[in-house]
């Protein structure tokens, strides 16, 4: 029980007339990948916007470190150690990549609002220094001083990780982080992703890249029309008749 | 680093310093000189600067400020009327009761952002404006204006002198040195500097970096952590201070207030002032209004027999023509000549004047480089 960092149970939605999520249970543990796939249409944007606690359940409850999170605003949960990376990048475009990674910084250290001005953004060496740290991580330590708009795609990603990153959340949400990249950018994804693993940090990915997804993941739940057919180690679910016959194309 | 920094916001402030408090010298040749015009240069770059902390580092463009610039006169009006001519009770609650409308319309204004932000903020600019003509008449005594009197009260005044009853109005006074002519002038700039102070710390701390990230993606910025509004909130309110601190200047100067100050136009003016001089930058609003404040007085001043005179080595032909092709872009026309150069600034410089500065750098310091590599060959 105290190993839970997220806890979704019985969680149904439906929108007008079409049932998005049925009775969706999911635990997820912490220091674990935990992997949603599922084909188009599977509901699994509704269940990470469920899970981010932007969109109310109708029923059932939605509790992140035993707190219960949905209805609250984004900052909020945030601040709570929930962070998420989008589908498409969302970052500073006007701002260096250096900018880009102290902003979080900024806020995990003065909280949602804070007004310093007596204090210079020069005299915050820590924050600099951990900001460089991080970017150095992902391999950009050379382009601190560069416009984050300029970047190709793939970086963009992966400098909104490391935005996520210098957070120390305590669940990180994927969605999906290798979408529309180039094999050579996902491979360097996936070897971030695996990197981030060792540290232990918990995170739920939400792919449809099966390579990205069995290289990382600790547990992988399939979802298939709103319900979760399955929940398994990677090596349960390439075995399950069902999960191949509903997603992974048994019928080829 | 650290120290360099510290050294160079010294620096940028000694020379801002310099630059302000000796313009009746290096502007002379201009013939932009005199105190009346150098008030206001002072006075509406303060303003700049403040509009400047919420458009240029937030993006969200108000067409209300002209209202905080009301709220300051007024403000200023009635502390010369009840209190004391003394400039600086008037300027701390003119500045002060501006911010707690700033809040009031920000508070409002902010629960939208893109352009229902800018219309909200017409509104409630057009309803201040039209208020100050009917309902609030009692307090701006519509359309004649607030002025001050002889036999106003000025508690504070007769408390510690034996004010003269009779004889001429008033005047504006810091402790006895009178606020009109050059003394006026070293009064708003030593503001103005002031001002400019905190703007740059403003520019150079977390809080700076925060705004210009909300403009940048505040959607993210929220998914980080931060509560945006609280910080909208509070730049809108800066700003709106820093408009009250220039209207009471501009009855500190003149003291009288009256509602044209609060038209959408005088809104819209700061718009133009810092879009021409460069959105978002330091200096950028200052460059602004020293363009369109110097053409106002100098461009407008000028006339048909200037201009004949100013051609005169011409043949005559050629003279009428010159004449009668300048004749509508000077004088009352000068709007023309403004609002061509607005277009230009905004098509071929969307960073305004600032914007060309840092090209044309950037070609000189390319040329040198040139140059060096050619000397280099030889």
């Amino acid at each position: 029980m105290s190993n839970s960092v997220l806890k979704i149970s019985n969680v149904n939605k439906t929108f007008g007339g079409l049932k998005a999520l049925t009775n969706i249970n999911l635990n997820i543990e912490k220091g674990k990948v935990h992997a949603i796939i599922g084909p188009n249409g599977a509901g699994k944007s509704t269940l990470l916007n469920v899970c981010i606690g932007l969109l109310a359940p109708d029923t059932g409850e939605v509790l992140f470190d035993n707190k219960n999170i949905v209805g609250k605003q984004a900052h909020e949960i945030n601040q709570m150690g929930l962070v998420r990376v989008f589908q498409t990048p969302e970052i500073f475009a006007d701002l260096t990549l250096l900018e880009n990674v102290m902003i979080p910084a900024l806020a995990k250290r003065d909280g949602a609002f804070k007004l310093t001005i007596s204090r210079g953004l020069a005299d915050e060496t820590d924050i600099m220094k951990e900001a460089v740290d991080v970017l150095a991580s992902i391999g950009m330590q050379d382009k601190v001083y560069e416009i984050a708009g300029s970047m190709s795609r793939g970086d963009k990603r992966r400098l909104e990780l490391a935005m996520c990153l210098i957070q120390h959340p305590k669940l990180l949400l994927l969605d999906e982080p290798t979408a529309g990249m180039a094999r050579h950018d996902t491979n360097q994804t996936i070897e971030l992703l695996k990197k981030i693993k060792e540290g232990g940090m918990t995170k739920i990915i939400i792919e449809h890249d099966m390579h990205v997804v069995f290289s990382v993941a600790d547990t992988i739940s399939v979802l298939a029309r709103g319900k979760i057919i399955a929940t398994g180690t990677p090596d349960e679910i390439k075995g399950n008749p069902i999960v191949q016959e509903a997603y992974l194309g048994g019928g080829e | 680093m650290q120290i360099e920094k510290k050294r160079s916001n010294l620096f940028v402030m000694a020379i801002f310093t310099i630059a302000v408090l000796s313009m009746p010298i290096w502007l002379s040749p201009l013939g932009a000189n005199y105190p009346d015009l150098l008030q206001k240069f002072a006075i509406f770059g303060i303003f700049a600067i403040g509009y400047n902390i919420l458009f240029g580092l937030t993006g969200y463009l108000s067409f209300g400020h002209a209202i905080f610039i009301g709220v300051g006169s007024y403000t200023a009006v009635w502390s010369f009327k009840l209190l004391s001519m003394n400039a600086i009770p008037a300027i701390i609650f003119g500045t002060l009761l501006a911010g707690i409308i700033a809040a009031l319309v920000g508070y409002v204004s902010l629960r939208r952002s893109g352009i229902y932000f800018s219309i909200l903020t017409l509104a409630f600019a057009q309803m201040f404006y039209n208020l100050a003509y009917s309902v609030l008449t009692p307090l701006t005594n519509g359309e004649t204006g607030l002025t001050i009197a002889a036999d106003d009260p000025r508690v504070l005044d007769r408390l510690f002198s034996d004010v003269a009853t009779g004889g001429g109005l008033p005047s504006t006074e810091l402790f006895g040195i009178s606020m009109s002519g050059y003394s006026g002038f070293y009064f708003t700039a030593v503001l103005l500097i002031l001002a400019f102070f905190i703007s740059l710390k403003i520019f150079n701390s977390p809080f700076g970096l925060k705004l210009k990230a909300i403009k940048s993606n505040q959607h993210r910025m929220k998914y980080t952590g931060y509560n945006t509004r609280p910080y909208l909130i509070t730049a809108f309110v800066i700003s709106g201070m820093f408009a009250g601190l220039a209207g009471s200047l501009m009855a500190v100067t003149d003291p009288l207030a009256g509602a044209e100050r609060m038209q959408w136009t005088a809104s819209g003016e700061v718009v133009l002032m810092t879009i021409l001089g460069g959105v978002g930058t330091l200096y950028g609003p200052l460059f602004g209004v020293a363009i369109i404040k110097y053409l106002e007085n100098i461009f407008s001043a000028v006339n048909e027999a200037v201009l004949q005179s100013f051609f005169s080595f011409a043949p005559q032909w050629l003279n009428d023509a010159l004449v009668v092709v300048i004749t509508p872009f000077v004088g009352e026309g000068w709007h023309l000549t403004l609002g061509l150069m607005f277009m230009v600034v905004v098509i071929f410089l969307p960073g305004g004047v600032t914007e060309g500065f840092q090209k044309l750098t950037a070609k000189f310091k390319k040329s040198d480089k040139q140059n060096e590599i050619k000397q280099g060959g030889e």
